[in-house]
């Protein structure tokens, strides 16, 4: 089924035209119906490509699709073409698979909504846009796929633009990931200006061709790119105002899509970050950072998206810290594992928020537990995913990293623990406040009125009791559940099916072996275990039945070490002024002053010479006499004298 | 005896510069019209000298064009002094600054 690899880009496009020309007509639910089936479709044809991917009997296996010449301009020849190996492979599975569950969730959750067909129609294309991304196989089609996800996250974070905080949430994430684009296409730039080619392959064999500065050059100037993309430092706000979009749509942008792209980018650039060792050692520490300032963010939200949406910021930092390591397998491992447990925490956060009538105040929440028990048991296995509690799919994931780390970095690796030791934390106080403790949403008035944070979004009105979430919500929990608890077989398995042996070959000579002995890598376990379970117990104990504890929740970690504040104070304030400048000086006064004055110039000079139209023939005749015995005496003068 | 070609030109000088003068000085439009038609008899008596001293009968082709354009130019001007006369008493150019600046 090789051949048939454009089929999972061109049905979700299919989808999205079916959408545009009949998603009205449709209707609810037949229109969110019609999407998922598309969507699902293209995930069977990503299984029938990956059963015939398995039989190609290369070292690398690969595989071609040439579409058609995009752009033949003399030296300038880019291919629309498709490229299939283990690496883009995982990411095309797990992409349609969780989009495929996410949509079919959204059946049930975007129930009533006023533009239900318009939220399937971006869906689908987010997804096209998501595939042509990571099937593409060189640097521009890669980019259109780019540009199409950052496309489209803009109209489903501002989904319900009614809102004002949601439109600008939408912008602000726009905005962020242009930045990063600017870095993108200054690497395409480069990599063309010295090699003359984007293909991913032709660039690997070409290394030695574009030196090693340049290689630096490429390498940074990308990562700025992905830095945008996937939320880290410094370009991450935009992430947790992204919550302003319906619960499903983070759930797509966190767990499958859009967010990945940075690390998978990076990962299909491996040969560049290995020439490179002060690229990658760059991505390591952009990582870690990340990681540890996001995890610090997350303890103190009080929205449960928003904790959800720093906790990805800080995931997708340890992805990084593992790229930067060298250690790709780990990072590919780990956005599995990721996807699975952060998409099951996303759909079942929303679901919670929906039982809830829309609250989103972690504060406002409560035993839930006793109201949702589904919800609650799926939740719970995300929960204790994600802590990397032993033997769930992120303690495996999450250790790779770590052991990696330990024997590449050690600085980081003790910032990754600590990170680690945060993420179990906050995990668990979301938790505790939400499924423990009294039902707190029944009471009058929201409990924390002392919102100098204004971003929890509420209820309108007091909340009734809550219910469990209709059937076609529940069940991608319980898939997403079980792959969340299960996901770590991937890589504990030692045979052929194992995540190493699929995906190793991809990253080759790349890729860093840590070497670590038996006892070593039991010692680092056993850590990642301790830590995860000393996290969830301090987060449990002091949040289940307390949901007031203002001395941990610091006014600085609310407000996200006041990165917005900063960036508000060096970009935004001064841009304002200089608009103000633009528009109270610059308009006026050059602007419109070079237009009067050209103006004013024309009616000056013609008033001077206006006087000479005196409307007296005489004066004119007097005109022509002297300009007559003007020529004439010139013209004697050249005889004379010439 | 025969009279020298340079008196000829002397007394078109003279003509053509009283035409000039008239057409400058004089404020009545109708001798500001003979002064026009004195300048071009000037020119006239100019082209008739050289064509009779050079033997060059292009001269004297020249003034029949000359003639004839001054009548047409009578003509046109002359239906301007009439039409004036019919809208004020006196046809004073001074008067007749309507194309002032």
């Amino acid at each position: 089924m090789l051949h048939v690899t454009y089929l999972i880009i061109l049905l979700p496009l299919v989808g999205f035209a079916v959408q545009l020309v009949a998603g009205r007509r449709l209707g609810d639910p037949a229109a969110g119906g019609v999407a998922t089936a598309f969507i699902g479709a293209s995930f069977l044809v990503s299984v029938g490509v990956y059963l015939d991917l398995l039989t190609v009997n290369a070292p690398v296996r690969s595989y071609t699709q040439n579409l058609w010449t995009w752009i033949p301009v003399d030296s300038l020849q880019v291919h629309a073409r498709l490229f299939v190996d283990p690496l883009s492979m995982t990411m095309v599975l797990f992409i349609t698979g969780i989009s495929t569950l996410i949509h079919l969730y959204s059946i049930g959750y975007m129930k009533g909504d006023r533009d239900y067909s318009k939220f399937f129609l971006y869906m689908n294309l987010f997804v096209a846009s998501m595939l042509i991304l990571v099937l593409g196989s060189n640097l521009l089609v890669t980019f259109v796929g780019w540009e199409g996800v950052g496309t489209c996250s803009y109209w489903l974070v501002s989904f319900w633009f009614t809102k004002e905080s949601a439109a600008s949430a939408g912008k602000k994430a726009f905005v962020y990931n242009r930045i990063g684009d600017v870095g993108f296409l200054l690497a395409i730039f480069l990599v063309f200006e010295r090699i003359h080619s984007l293909e991913y392959t032709t660039i690997f064999s070409h290394l030695d061709q574009i030196g090693s500065g340049y290689i630096t050059a490429i390498c940074l100037l990308l990562l700025v790119g992905v830095m945008g993309k996937s939320a880290q430092i410094p370009l991450f706000p935009w992430l947790a105002d992204a919550m302003e979009g319906p619960t499903p749509v983070s759930a797509l942008i966190h767990a499958a899509t859009m967010v990945t792209a940075g690390v998978y980018l990076l990962c299909r650039i491996n040969p560049l970050l290995h020439a490179s060792s002060s690229a990658a050692l760059t991505v390591a520490i952009v990582g870690g950072v990340t990681a540890f300032v996001a995890a610090t963010i997350a303890c103190a939200q009080q929205d449960i998206k928003k904790v959800l949406a720093y906790s990805t910021v800080s995931q997708l930092g340890y992805m990084f810290l593992a790229i930067g390591c060298g250690a790709y397998t780990a990072a590919i491992f780990l956005m599995v594992a990721h996807a699975f447990f952060k998409g099951l925490l996303f759909l079942g956060a929303g679901s919670a928020i929906h039982g809830l009538h829309d609250e989103q105040d972690l504060k406002r929440m409560g035993n839930l537990r006793k109201y949702m028990p589904l919800t609650w048991i799926t939740f719970g296995i995300g929960w204790l995913a994600i802590a990397a509690v032993p033997p769930l799919s992120g303690f495996w994931a999450k250790g790779d990293v770590l052991e990696n780390t330990w024997a590449a970095h050690p600085a980081l690796w003790g910032l990754g623990l600590l990170t680690a030791l945060l993420t179990a934390y906050y995990m668990s106080r979301l938790t505790g406040l939400a499924f423990f403790g009294g039902d707190r949403w029944a009471a009058e008035v929201p409990i924390d009125v002392d919102t100098d944070m204004p971003d929890a979004k509420h209820a309108e009105g007091p909340i009734p009791e809550p219910h469990e979430s209709p059937r076609i919500m529940i069940i991608p929990l319980w898939i997403l559940a079980f792959f969340a608890a299960f996901a770590g077989l991937l890589a504990v398995s030692n045979n052929h099916l194992s995540l190493s042996a699929w995906i190793d070959p991809v990253f080759g000579s790349s890729l860093y072996h840590d070497h670590l002995s038996t006892a070593a890598l039991w010692t680092l376990g056993i850590t990642d275990a301790v830590i995860a379970l000393v996290g969830v117990f301090i987060g449990l104990r002091l949040w289940m039945n307390v949901a007031e504890r203002p001395q941990l929740e610091v006014q600085f970690l609310r407000h996200s070490w006041y990165i917005n504040e900063f960036y508000d104070t060096i970009f935004g304030r001064p841009s304002a002024r200089l608009a103000a400048f633009s528009a109270d000086v610059i308009d006026p006064k050059v602007i419109d002053g070079g237009v009067n004055g050209v103006a004013t110039l024309v009616r000056r000079s013609g008033a001077l010479i206006r006087r000479t139209q005196t409307g007296y023939v005489r004066n004119y005749v007097l005109g022509i006499v002297l300009g007559t015995v003007l020529v004439l005496a010139f013209m004697l003068t050249r005889m004379w004298w010439g | 005896m025969t009279i020298s070609a340079d008196w000829y030109l002397g007394l078109s000088v003279v003509l053509f510069s009283i035409g000039a003068l008239g057409v400058m000085i004089r404020r009545n439009v109708l001798v500001m019209f003979m002064c026009v038609e004195l300048m071009l008899n000037a020119a006239n008596l100019t082209f008739v000298t050289f064509a009779r001293q050079l033997h060059d009968i292009g001269g004297q082709v020249l003034v029949f064009f000359v003639l004839v354009v001054a009548a047409a130019e009578v003509v046109v001007g002359l239906g301007l002094v009439v039409a004036i006369f019919r809208r004020r008493a006196n046809a004073t150019a001074d008067d007749l600054h309507l194309m002032k600046g």
